[in-house]
């Protein structure tokens, strides 16, 4: 509406002024300090979302007497990167590159084989597929724990137990449910009369999957692959089942037992820390925040 | 065509892998974890069939009852806490900032994708009381309140998990129910206003009743979200003090792996299993009651 109004104000300036002016005077005031309690709300609200990141970032330069001696608004007094250099030498380096190595191979299983069952239990059309789909379903409400002992089991005899394999096999079996939901609902949403035509053109099945399906959800998966990073790359529960050494650790358990090498808290060290391992997502969601929140939302409201 | 979309082979292949790792890794395992409840014992010293023990010792248990009541206890707070603090965000963008509203929707939402134990540790020393004094407590002090200790209490404990609950999910929340509250069609919205509703009449007679399926579905998903809280309880009270923040999620995870016993954890894990089932289908029931009553 405000924009209708001012492309006819500037059409036509004159004809709307004298109507819009003593409107103008006798709101403004009133309206302004009706809006602000609201406006002052929010601005509280905005300072309570972004300051623990900024008291974080500034926390990570600080020195341990800083923390103890100065108050916790005080800026740092250098900018040296000590607690950084401190994080790393700590085995930060391959925490990162454990999570990179357990994280990734997974995504790619799992978007491989979850478009490929979407397309199968959505397009396809045989019996039983209703029944398979569900069976897929009931896999979003049953709590991780339930397949955690007897996979601990499996991982320990078949002597996988100490490599990353457990970790990556668990991350697809718990990705599977969500992406070949996201990926049917997405196939859904494809007009049936394109796959109906690529057949009539004499395409086999898959050739339709892989020429004409796979294109047409593309961004689809891309979206889906990003809520699965989150899921997999913050994921606590299954990296401390099936980390049995410190060799194995990725970020989160990495992060968890961070503070615990020391005696005393060593603060500079774990603010750095959690800004380390903070600064992956972050990163992400500066670029491609609209994606995640259309993802991230999209795939509670259907689950 | 119908041969081709019917096309057996290629409906093995294309569903092939997917539920072969799915039966594996999950279908399995889920089976078999139900057997472990009659089990006793782990993996290295072996299994010993033990009838009903497990359940007995679950009923009798009192640390099992403890982690009951406040996963419940927990669950509760939170999903109503985050679906309101949600609602109301929703409220705010659709109705009060309007096509203003992106910027801010986008800030209040980035804390979910950050790793809660980051943000549990975060927390803690926001919430610190000594040796250093944390940003919580100073302000505490400056309004001339004494520094609490937020981790040595149980029921102080309790609210830093759901104050940080909040302040990870609601931004979340807010979008999801904003595509529901946006969804509300303008006439409606115009028509009720003619009428002569408006602020809190309007919301209450048009856009409550309308946002009812949205904010069932959110309902749903953070009950099942919150019964299953693990990460923050460990990063942040690691279930203290004493084991007044536990969970059943981090009973069953110390029952297993601190003390080997997998039968028994087996059935800590179906017992949670069985509680989100019950919260689904009650929440489900619940709504659907007020929807025909209406």
């Amino acid at each position: 509406m405000t924009v209708q109004t001012t492309a006819i104000a500037s059409v036509n300036p004159r004809g709307l002024a004298p109507e819009r002016v003593p409107q103008r005077r006798a709101g403004g005031p009133r309206r302004f300090l009706a809006r602000l309690p609201v406006r002052i709300l929010l601005a509280i609200l905005l300072v309570i979302m972004i300051y623990p990141m900024v008291w974080m970032f500034l926390g990570s330069f600080k020195t341990q007497g800083e923390f103890l001696n100065e108050p916790f608004w005080s800026l740092p007094q250098s900018w040296s990167f000590e607690n950084y250099v401190s994080v790393f030498e700590n085995g930060f380096g391959q925490y990162i590159l454990n999570s990179i190595i357990v994280v990734f191979p997974s995504l790619a299983i799992v978007l491989i084989v979850g478009v490929a069952a979407g397309f199968a239990l959505e397009v396809m059309v045989w019996k039983g597929r209703g029944t398979v789909l569900l069976l897929f379903l009931a896999g979003i409400m049953v709590p991780t724990q339930m397949i955690l002992l007897p996979l601990f089991t499996i991982y320990f005899r078949t002597g996988l137990t100490g490599t990353y394999w457990p970790m990556i096999l668990t991350y697809i079996a718990t990705g599977l449910p969500l992406t070949v939901f996201m990926m049917a609902t997405f196939f859904r949403s494809v007009p049936r009369e394109i796959f109906e035509a690529s057949t009539l053109d004499g395409a086999g099945i898959l050739r339709s999957f892989w020429a004409v399906g796979l294109p047409l959800v593309k961004n689809a998966v891309f979206t889906v692959g990003l809520v699965q990073f989150f899921f997999f790359w913050n994921d606590l529960l299954i990296a401390l089942t099936f980390t049995n050494s410190d060799a194995l650790r990725t970020i989160q358990v990495g992060l968890l037992n961070f503070t615990g090498q020391y005696g005393a808290v060593q603060y500079g060290p774990t603010f750095a820390a959690i800004a380390v391992s903070v600064f992956g997502t972050l990163v992400i969601y500066l670029f491609l925040n609209q994606q995640v929140m259309k993802g991230l939302t999209a795939g509670s409201v259907k689950g | 065509m119908e041969r081709v979309l019917g096309d057996k082979r290629a409906v093995l292949i294309l569903l092939g892998p997917a539920l072969l790792l799915y039966s594996l890794i999950m279908l399995v395992p889920i089976i078999w974890s139900l057997g472990y409840t009659v089990m006793d014992g782990n993996p290295i010293v072996g299994f010993t069939f033990n009838g009903l023990d497990n359940f007995i010792k679950f009923f009798n248990d009192p640390a099992a009852w403890s982690a009951v009541w406040f996963t419940i206890r927990f669950a509760f707070v939170m999903t109503v806490l985050q679906v309101a603090a949600g609602y109301g965000l929703s409220l705010l963008y659709v109705f009060y900032l309007k096509k203003a509203s992106s910027t801010i929707r986008t800030i209040i939402f980035f804390p979910i994708v950050l790793p809660t134990v980051a943000i549990a540790l975060l927390f803690t020393r926001l919430f610190e009381a000594a040796p250093t004094t944390g940003p919580v407590n100073s302000f505490l002090n400056l309004l001339g309140i004494e520094s609490v200790d937020w981790f040595g209490t149980p029921e102080a404990s309790f609210w830093v998990l759901i104050l940080m609950g909040l302040w990870q999910s609601m931004g979340f929340y807010g979008v999801l129910l904003y595509a529901g509250v946006l969804d509300i069609p303008e006439e409606m919205l115009e028509s009720a206003r003619l009428d002569g509703a408006g602020g809190w009449k309007l919301v209450r007679t048009i856009v409550l009743p309308l946002s009812l399926p949205v904010l069932l579905s959110s309902l749903i998903f953070s009950i099942n979200g919150t019964l299953k809280v693990f990460d923050s309880v460990v990063a942040l009270t690691n279930g203290g003090p004493g084991n007044a923040t536990t969970p059943l999620t981090l009973y069953m995870f110390q029952t297993s792996f601190t003390y080997g016993q997998y039968g028994y954890g087996s059935t800590i894990a179906l017992m949670l299993t069985i509680l989100c089932l019950l919260f689904t289908v009650f929440i489900f029931r619940s709504t659907r009651r007020d929807l025909t009553k209406d």
